[in-house]
């Protein structure tokens, strides 16, 4: 989107403006609706949250200013869960990294059967994350548990913070290394055969042509794997609503949001924080591609 | 919540609108399709699942006895009050007209009777939904001197205990707890701690039991100290106990009933439903099983939980007359009957513990279930209920954090919390 209008030359001909125009003209539906579900919810989040707005009290609403903020920024409550949402977010996104990675190489070099290693490497992206995390639930269930027969213990895996977290973590990390392996895999693809068989020849090891090849050439398709991820990352909320509830100092930012927005109908707090968490996610963003200069339009023609 | 990686994720957004055009499209198909039909109109009865089948039983007798009039078509939610009450409000907030009647939890009567979504019963409707039914149940139904439901079913829990390891039930948790300790097989208490609205049922009850109340009206904070304190002290002394079973902080009424269904545990507080499933699941441990009142919790009477459901009308119903006739029926006597036949759910009407249907299905502690209701303590009732607990929840949960030697600390948190609660400050 952004290369088209980065090499426009200063005097641009009345041809290249016209055709400028009619591009203008083909994306206006999608822009529009983008608009439509995107722009207005977000705008209509941001309006909410400075007024206060309980559906319990239809009587007692009105203009607030930024008070929800403060009620928000000043709870503990939410620097513990902000706290939480990143603990789990690095964790998963540095592990999903390095087994996303491995398992890239591996579909890449697959000599046989790659398209039926591609498949089942993907079978858990494909599970709804809800069924997922009642399977990890089930699975470690304190009396009907496999986990627990497996290792003969009695453990209650959901009765304590740190268990609690790891669960919740190896759920995540099971679910989504698979679209992290995808997206390095497209990076991977586009890396030129040649310069391994010269680095071979050269006397490279495989270890030295991974490091000093596969790498480099693939940072910006790791940025890109990483900023998607993370940004889901930051958002975790399935996992944790289906195995804890957010007891055990489990919360995240999204669970705090949706307690605040569905369980006590407090909309004027519960907005407070979606724009909050938007916010976050903007400045996530901006990071990679300003600072880490991730670039989306990567590997796309002409990109 | 996500609006920024979509922001991003340009393509993804496209696609999802997509989905969202087909969806209304599928939508406004099936709409068209369900206008068009001229028969009586349709009912919905949005209610909590019950195993046994009593709602669709009740439901289908209803809509034979309306002879045409109308039909009713359950909508089963979930047996978790709180997500139950997720998926109500999310529709009686957004002024849904699908639903008419409701089956509502004890706990939500203030708080949707506050926000105008369900209507008040009078006259003869008043006179005839309440008649003969428990004070305490007809109190849970009422919100500000008006009644804004039909009783259907009310719950109450019990003591159960091992007659074959326990010679006679004990009378406080103190007993029980230091008599569970001294077995030497399933030396354990089964209770519900998990941190979810069954957590506020034993938390309220074990608060009511030692001489208190959580709040005394609808924004007025009681816990009085002394107290309140025994009431911590007996969750403290459990949750560091030998007795406290391994899965406390998760425990719930299922995983209790399996546990002492399994003879891990001699002792269980739990509804009335645990003798059903254990006489079904478990015959050997069924034939042991004794009935005993609450325990106490100093030298005050014990006030058992009081759950149930009572049936409401939507304020946003476009057939409230018929709706008011159907709650009605499948609130009234013949139901009540049912639900205690299928699903061993205890009736509201005192009259009916004299008869044979409920005498069959509590064998032996019929009596004991009616007691335990008369002297039952309820949950607080405020507008603001969600808050409150949430607020007992956080701050007690789990119990193996409280010490049982100094409750002072533990105290002051709660009140305060309690008191933020039902103010609806801060986060939740």
């Amino acid at each position: 989107m952004e290369a088209s209008t980065a090499n426009t030359p200063t005097h641009a001909s009345s041809r290249t403006r016209s055709e400028r125009k009619l591009a203008w003209m083909l994306c206006a539906p999608a822009v529009i609706a983008m608009l439509a579900v995107t722009a207005y919810p977000i705008g209509y989040a941001f309006v909410l949250s400075v007024q206060k707005l309980d559906l319990r009290f239809p009587e007692q609403t009105g203009f607030v200013g930024l008070d929800n903020y403060g009620t928000v920024l000043g709870s503990e409550l939410w620097w513990t869960d902000l706290f939480n949402t990143f603990l789990i977010m690095v964790i998963s996104v540095a592990v999903e990294l390095v087994l996303g990675m491995v398992i890239a190489l591996v579909m890449h070099r697959a000599i046989f059967g790659r398209g039926t290693v591609r498949t089942v490497v993907l079978i858990p992206y494909g599970i709804i994350t809800v069924v997922a995390a009642f399977a990890w639930q089930f699975a470690f269930a304190s009396d009907s548990g496999f986990v627990n027969n497996l290792i003969g213990s009695e453990m209650d895996w959901f009765g304590g913070h740190v268990s609690s977290l790891v669960v919740i973590i190896l759920a995540e990390i099971w679910k989504t290394t698979p679209f992290m392996a995808l997206l390095l895999l497209a990076g991977l693809v586009t890396i030129d055969e040649g310069l391994y068989e010269a680095a071979k020849v050269d006397g490279a090891s495989a270890w030295q042509r991974f490091w000093k090849i596969t790498l480099p050439l693939m940072k910006p398709a790791i940025l890109v794997a990483v900023l998607f991820r993370t940004l889901e990352a930051f958002r975790v909320f399935d996992s944790i609503f289906i195995m804890t509830r957010g007891a055990q100092n489990t919360e995240s930012v999204s669970i705090l949001g949706f307690n605040q927005l569905i369980n006590r109908l407090n909309l004027g707090v519960g907005s407070a924080i979606s724009v909050l968490a938007f916010l976050i996610v903007v400045g996530i963003a901006f990071l990679f591609v300003k600072g880490l200069g991730a670039r989306l339009d990567e590997g796309r023609p002409g990109g | 919540m996500s609006y920024g990686s979509r922001e991003v994720n340009k393509r993804v957004a496209t696609r999802a609108l997509a989905c969202l055009v087909l969806a209304a499209l599928a939508t406004a198909g099936l709409a068209a399709c369900g206008g068009s039909g001229s028969g009586p109109p349709q009912l919905t009865f949005f209610v909590a699942i019950q195993p046994g089948g009593t709602i669709e039983e009740t439901a289908a007798r209803c809509t034979k006895e309306a002879n045409g009039r109308y039909t009713i078509k359950p909508e089963l939610l979930p047996n978790d009050a709180t997500q139950a009450r997720e998926q109500l409000v999310r529709r009686l907030g957004a002024k849904d007209p699908s639903i008419d009647v409701i089956g509502l939890d004890v706990i939500l009567t203030a708080e949707f009777a506050n926000a105008g979504w369900i209507e008040p019963w009078q006259g003869k409707l008043k006179r005839e939904a309440t008649e003969e039914v428990f004070p305490s149940v007809v109190e849970t139904a009422t919100f500000e001197h008006q009644l804004y439901a039909a009783p259907f079913n009310t719950n109450t829990q019990l003591l159960w205990y091992r007659k074959d390891l326990v010679p006679k039930p004990p009378a406080t948790w103190d007993q029980m707890i230091k008599e569970a300790e001294g077995l030497k097989e399933a030396g354990t208490i089964q209770v519900q701690a998990e941190r979810y609205e069954g957590f506020m049922v034993w938390v309220n009850a074990l608060i009511e039991s030692a001489g208190t109340e959580i709040l005394s009206g609808p924004e007025t904070v009681d816990l009085e100290q002394k107290p309140t304190e025994e009431a911590l002290a007996v969750m403290g002394r459990l949750g560091n106990s030998s007795a406290k079973s391994p899965n406390l902080s998760t425990s719930n009424e299922d995983t209790a009933r399996l546990a002492f269904e399994a003879g891990e545990s001699a002792f269980m507080t739990n509804y009335t439903f645990a003798y059903a499933s254990a006489s079904a699941e478990a015959p050997d441990i069924a034939k042991n099983m004794g009935a005993a009142p609450f325990p106490r919790v100093n030298s005050n009477p014990a006030k058992p939980p009081l759950g149930g459901f009572n049936l409401a009308v939507s304020s946003y119903s476009d057939h409230q007359d018929l709706a008011f006739e159907a709650a009605a029926c499948l609130a009234g006597e013949k139901s009540q009957l049912t639900a205690v036949e299928l699903d061993g759910l205890p009736p509201s009407r005192a009259d009916l513990y004299e008869g044979k249907v409920v005498k069959t299905a509590y064998p032996g502690f019929a009596g004991l279930v009616k007691e335990m209701i008369e002297t039952a303590g309820p949950r607080p009732a405020t507008p603001a209920y969600q808050d409150v607990s949430s607020a007992v929840q956080r701050t007690l949960h789990p119990p193996e954090k409280i010490d049982p030697e100094d409750t002072e600390g533990i105290y002051d948190e709660l009140k305060s919390n309690v008191e933020a609660g039902v103010k609806r400050e801060g986060l939740l």
